[in-house]
């Protein structure tokens, strides 16, 4: 792009400077577009019950109508928002760190034992990650159900078996590019598979175990259909299934409450996001670019 | 090195395999297996051959729900990738704030289909409303466009993403070279750009197709399938075929939908791989 530069004349680049700026101006109108939708349920998140109308949607909080954080505390303590968080954390943390640490182990064996099962095996997840959901669900909560894979502390299992096919798919495609010299090395010294996979391939795999981290994170994490399914929800709740749960239930909406719930659930991934985005946008890159 | 990798399949192989047919292999098979079976619950099934499949297809709501979502499949397909791909251009230009815009496009794509389909029912029908307009709810034309607006809100960002690495990875020289050619800024966009960015438009068509064609979350949340299941998309028609609709056909029924589904989704992924790596160039 910029060698290209070099080329134009003065005129050319005086145009270009004027498109710039042009770009730049759309670019930023573009933005607050592009963030409006929150700022509007966080302006409305604010706003008390009795205030909160289609009509009045886009109008900005009145001394009359401000209740400060009084939505937030009622969908906490009320609705018990903060133990849907909690099941959300652990049902995420468990899934993916399972997924992390038995597909990388399936990965590295694919790739370096090669033969009709490896072979299969393999085919088998990149056949997987085409089935839609659909397919499955109505077998898969009875299997789930059967095998008491039920509650958010084992409900990780089901997340690997579905989520196998993507883990499996980026590490072998990692694997493919590494060299087994050092591997061999370590193997002529006396480690076993284990401490080979442990020691040395592990540490070799921490690029693709963050960007495969991220995308199942975002997954699991906003996952609705699944939890539904498998999980007891007069017990269990994730966010996304106590968020729907508002609408489903039945009664006058709270929309207040409601609107403080969704800030309470994006917040985090907004800061997370400001954080993170380096990993994230690598791993999202990764992620396609292998797909 | 392979034997002694080998004798440790149980640890490596095991957990990964056993819960993929738990999580995939089995219900999978049972599935397809259900399909050709009359049930209320698993453990009483009759045989009914292709009965189901039959049924499906004189099943109106399956029929209208399979135009809605190629419909809404084309249109967001087309207009994802295209305002994805002219943002990817104008943020590798080297403007100022450039990160700024690209973390704030990328943003929505982080939050959930449930809390985006929420979102954007408060926010639309307040535009609605204040218009004079009926409520989303209540028509399936409003239902089918904010339906778009919503996917194009949270899906160009993460395209945009995928676009920008393809354009930066195109060599300057090629560009150098087009320029001292005498090629115009649309001659080189179309004629070299374009055909070095193939491989990114051929995995976003496949990721806006594929999600734009699943699409079950935001369908759920922002309308719910109102009015009168006239905003349904298929896999929400599934779903509640399998799960809301009262009568001892319709579990059998909407499992035969779900194959045909998959056969679907399939189908549009061959097409469409076969379609867009016939167009990319060697570099």
């Amino acid at each position: 792009m910029t060698k290209a530069k070099v080329y134009h004349d003065g005129a050319v680049s005086g145009a270009r400077r004027a498109v710039d700026a042009v770009m730049t101006v759309l670019l930023a109108a573009l933005c607050i577009v592009w963030i409006y939708p929150v700022f509007l349920i966080l302006i409305n998140s604010l706003k008390a019950e009795t205030a909160i109308s289609t009509t009045s949607v886009f109008e900005l909080p009145t001394a009359a109508s401000f209740v400060g954080l009084g939505n937030y505390i009622y969908g906490i303590t009320k609705l018990n928002f903060l133990s849907s968080f909690c099941y959300s954390l652990i049902i995420t943390v468990t899934s993916v760190v399972l997924i992390l640490l038995c597909c990388s182990m399936c990965g590295w064996y694919i790739t370096r034992v090669p033969g009709i099962f490896s072979q299969a095996m393999y085919l088998l997840c990149v056949f997987s990650m085409v089935v839609p959901f659909q397919m499955v669900m109505f077998t898969l909560s009875k299997t789930a159900d059967s095998l008491r894979l039920n509650t958010p502390f084992n409900i990780a299992i089901i997340y690997l078996g579905f989520g196998a096919g993507l883990a499996v798919f980026m590490f072998t495609g990692f694997m493919k590019s590494v060299p087994i010299a050092v591997e061999e090395a370590a193997m002529i010294d006396g480690c076993n598979a284990l401490q080979i996979f442990f020691r040395i391939v592990f540490p070799i795999l921490k690029p693709t175990m963050i960007s495969t981290a991220i995308l199942e994170t975002m997954w699991v994490w906003n996952d609705y259909l699944l939890p539904t399914l498998v999980l007891d929800i007069k017990k269990y709740r994730t966010i996304p299934m106590a968020i729907q749960y508002f609408r489903g239930s039945y009664g006058k909406v709270e929309m207040g409450p409601m609107m403080a719930c969704i800030m309470i659930t994006v917040l985090p991934i907004i800061i997370m996001y400001l954080f993170c985005q380096k990993y994230i946008i690598e791993g999202v890159i990764a992620g396609a670019v292998k797909g | 090195m392979e034997k002694a990798i080998k004798k440790y399949w149980p640890v490596f192989l095991l957990p990964t395999f056993a819960a993929f047919v738990i999580g995939f292999i089995w219900p999978f098979l049972w599935g397809i297996y259900l399909s050709f079976h009359k049930f209320v619950t698993v453990s009483k099934t009759t045989f009914v051959g292709l009965d189901n499949y039959f049924s499906v297809f004189s099943d109106p709501t399956f029929v209208s729900a399979f135009w809605f979502t190629a419909k809404f499949t084309i249109v967001s397909t087309i207009l994802i990738n295209v305002l994805a791909f002219a943002l990817a251009l104008m943020l590798t230009r080297g403007l100022k704030g450039t990160n700024v815009f690209r973390t704030v496009f990328f943003l929505p794509n982080l939050i959930g289909g449930i809390v985006l389909g929420y979102i954007w029912q408060i926010l639309l029908n307040g535009i609605l409303t204040n218009l004079g307009l009926p409520l989303l709810a209540l028509d399936a034309k409003y239902g089918f466009w904010g339906l778009i607006i919503l996917m194009c809100w949270q899906q160009i960002g993460y395209m945009m993403i995928i676009y920008i690495a393809g354009l930066q990875n195109v060599p300057g020289d090629l560009i150098e070279a087009a320029s001292i050619d005498g090629a115009t800024s649309m001659q080189t966009l179309f004629k070299v750009k374009l055909p070095m960015v193939m491989p990114s438009v051929t995995i976003c068509t496949f990721l806006t197709l594929t999600n734009s064609f699943k699409l079950f979350d935001q369908n759920l949340s922002l309308t719910g399938g109102e009015p009168a299941k006239a905003s349904q998309m298929l896999a929400l028609n599934i779903y509640d075929t399998i799960f809301s609709r009262s009568g001892a056909q319709w579990k059998g029924i909407g499992q035969a939908k779900a194959v045909i589904f998959f056969l679907l989704v399939v189908a549009i992924a061959l097409v469409q791989l076969y379609f867009t790596r016939r167009k990319e160039v060697q570099q």
